[in-house]
């Protein structure tokens, strides 16, 4: 109910009040993560810093459509495919109009939020089934005209894209480019965790909770709507540009439904309506594929691989992986990682006299 | 208080949903800090009354003037700003929210910093004004007693607690009007107790002109400057409450014919 504060912890003024990690050990711990991460790359290979760098764009991605989905109650199934204008925009706002990449991944997630809002328009005045085929339609609308806009997306051969430069430092490495998705993974989480707890951050999940009382408090429920949309697509926006200078080459086929449904159910696991449960989905979907590949070699050549051709099927084996994981958190854990998270801190918390 | 001028004025207000008539052709001033009490049977067309005012349903006939302005067709959400708060006689606060983010959302029309300051909360000036405005809304958490749960998560406190966070949200709007839609219903006679002392209090000491709507008549006897009565969508009576309760129409439509009452009274003894 009320959260646990151990005791000796004060909070004497509104300000420590309101401070977005509420204890001495968890800002501790904070530090010592954000640490341990710069060290990363010295400890690290280049597949485990790969991994993680792909857990950070696609974070910042799904914590845009947790905005939509788990704090605004919206719902949106084209998320992909903002995610992949926002890869394009940055490839071809570098090409043409010679803008540093750095500069290119920013004034990206702004393109991808103009094209947001325009397709967040009926977002505000539709509601669950009606607005998922709407943003249905953007999908599919956004993957044709990323095949047939040459000019934009370099059509079916896709684009190459150059590596993020800053002040003649050259991220072209996963070593290096390690770093910016890190400071980028930094300041758009805790720029969400400062929206959610102002003005607009709050009007956002009164308009979940209860959009006619909303209304009454002053509310102005088609502008938060769009806004949500706004803010999601530019995070996607955002993590579409990163993902395009990771790997120097954007395609049209990466921004698929099934991918717009992954990032569904990395909100779903991670946990709807929390801002660090979008990072603990996300890295699950990207390790959960990991996991699966493990284990398929670890059988391999065993009689349990030639009874049932795992080498063979792995694909298949990994997309039913993914599928099966979102239904049994639906059934067995709807609120998510974050909310296991929190139970197992509040065990620790009690531990040993838990009664 | 009697000359006071009016804040509130519903002239001429009628609704019809297709073929049912909710209100019919009624008018009535709200003045300047009183309490005012509307009353009549169920389904007499006191909610709809509300949410006219609040903006909820646009009259079919007749105008709504708030401080001489016409607000009859003003959108809901801009009538926070104008000031005009209310409750909800069902529960409608956001559950998911702490009471603390509860009350702070009665604050929104109050509020300047957007999402983009809010993002950047230490260096835009979103930090001071939450601040500053935590400040004002523990006085209200002060005034209605709910310290012990400002924490809490809404959906999960007691009916009593969860009327008056409700309570406290409206008076964070800082409302020169405030509506309440049964304020009392379903609390026991201590909750009912503090509930009208708090009231009071907010109409007194806080200034604000109460409109409300209650059924147990001991209380908005006790605590109305005025009182109108509603029956089948017509207003048929206004005035003092004790000259309310001795009209020979409120006694009909609201206790039952006289005569009818007493048999009512009599029937269990029979029964048994």
């Amino acid at each position: 109910m009320t959260a646990m504060i151990p005791a000796g912890e004060y909070h004497a003024t509104y300000r420590e009040d309101m401070t977005i990690f509420p204890t001495r050990n968890s800002r501790y711990a904070l530090w010592i993560g954000i640490a341990l991460l710069c060290l990363a790359p010295l400890a690290l290979g280049r597949y485990e810093l790969g991994l993680l760098i792909t857990i950070g764009f696609t974070g910042i991605a799904a914590l845009g459509l947790n905005i939509l989905v788990g704090f605004t109650g919206q719902i949106s199934i084209g998320h992909a495919a903002f995610f992949g204008f926002g890869a394009f925009a940055s490839a071809w706002l570098h090409e043409y109009a010679h803008i540093p990449v750095a500069l290119c991944i920013p004034l990206a997630g702004l393109m991808t939020t103009a094209v947001g809002m325009i397709f967040g328009l009926p977002a505000a005045r539709l509601k669950g089934l009606y607005l998922a085929i709407a943003t249905l339609a953007a999908q599919f609308i956004l993957e044709d005209f990323f095949a047939r806009a040459q000019w934009f997306t370099g059509g079916v051969a896709g684009r190459i894209t150059e590596p993020f430069t800053l002040f003649g430092w050259v991220a072209d490495r996963e070593e290096s480019y390690f770093y910016v998705v890190l400071a980028y993974v930094i300041v758009m989480f805790v720029a969400a965790a400062n929206l959610m707890r102002t003005r607009d951050g709050r009007a956002l999940v009164a308009v979940r909770d209860h959009y006619l009382s909303a209304e009454m408090m002053g509310i102005n429920l088609a502008y938060y709507r769009t806004l949500s949309f706004g803010i999601a697509s530019f995070y996607a926006g955002i993590g579409g540009a990163l993902y395009a200078h990771y790997l120097l080459f954007v395609s049209v086929e990466a921004f698929n439904i099934l991918y717009s449904i992954q990032f569904l159910g990395m909100v779903i696991i991670g946990g709807l309506g929390s801002v660090m449960g979008s990072l603990m989905g996300a890295a699950f979907m990207v390790l959960l594929p990991e996991v699966v590949q493990a284990g398929a070699d670890a059988l391999a050549g065993g009689a349990v691989d030639r009874a049932l051709k795992i080498g063979a099927n792995i694909s298949f084996l990994r997309e039913m992986a993914i599928g099966a994981t979102i239904i049994l958190f639906l059934i067995f854990e709807p609120d998510g990682l974050a909310r296991r998270w929190r139970l197992i801190k509040a065990y620790w918390k009690l531990y040993p006299y838990s009664h | 208080m009697q000359e006071a001028r009016p804040l509130l004025e519903a002239i001429g207000v009628s609704l019809r949903f297709g073929g049912v008539r909710a209100l019919t052709d009624v008018s009535f001033q709200v003045r300047q800090g009183e309490i005012f009490s509307i009353i009549g049977p169920n389904g007499a067309g006191k909610t709809s009354m509300v949410n006219c005012i609040s903006g909820r349903y646009r009259p079919t006939e007749g105008q709504i003037r708030f401080e001489g302005q016409d607000i009859t067709r003003l959108r809901p959400n801009r009538r926070a700003a104008i000031g005009i708060g209310r409750t909800f006689q069902n529960l409608a606060l956001f559950g998911h929210m702490t009471v603390l983010d509860n009350i702070m959302v009665g604050r929104h029309h109050l509020l300047r910093k957007g999402f983009l300051p809010g993002m950047i909360y230490w260096l835009g000036g979103a930090q001071r004004e939450e601040i500053a405005h935590r400040r004002e809304v523990e006085e209200i958490i002060d005034f209605l007693e709910i310290q012990h749960v400002r924490k809490a998560v809404a959906g999960q406190l007691s009916y009593g607690l969860r009327k008056r966070v409700e309570l406290a949200r409206a008076v964070a709007l800082k409302p020169k009007l405030i509506l309440l839609d049964e304020p009392m219903a379903g609390m026991n006679l201590e909750e009912k107790e503090d509930m009208a002392r708090y009231i009071l209090d907010l109409n007194e000491e806080w200034g604000m002109t109460v409109l409300m709507i209650e059924h147990d008549m001991g209380v908005v006897m006790d605590i109305s400057h005025r009182v109108m009565v509603l029956d089948f969508g017509r207003k048929i009576a206004e005035g003092a409450p004790e000259a309310v309760l001795a009209d020979e129409h409120v006694k009909r439509a609201y206790l039952g014919e006289a005569t009818e009452a007493s048999q009512d009274t009599a029937e269990p003894e029979t029964v048994a």
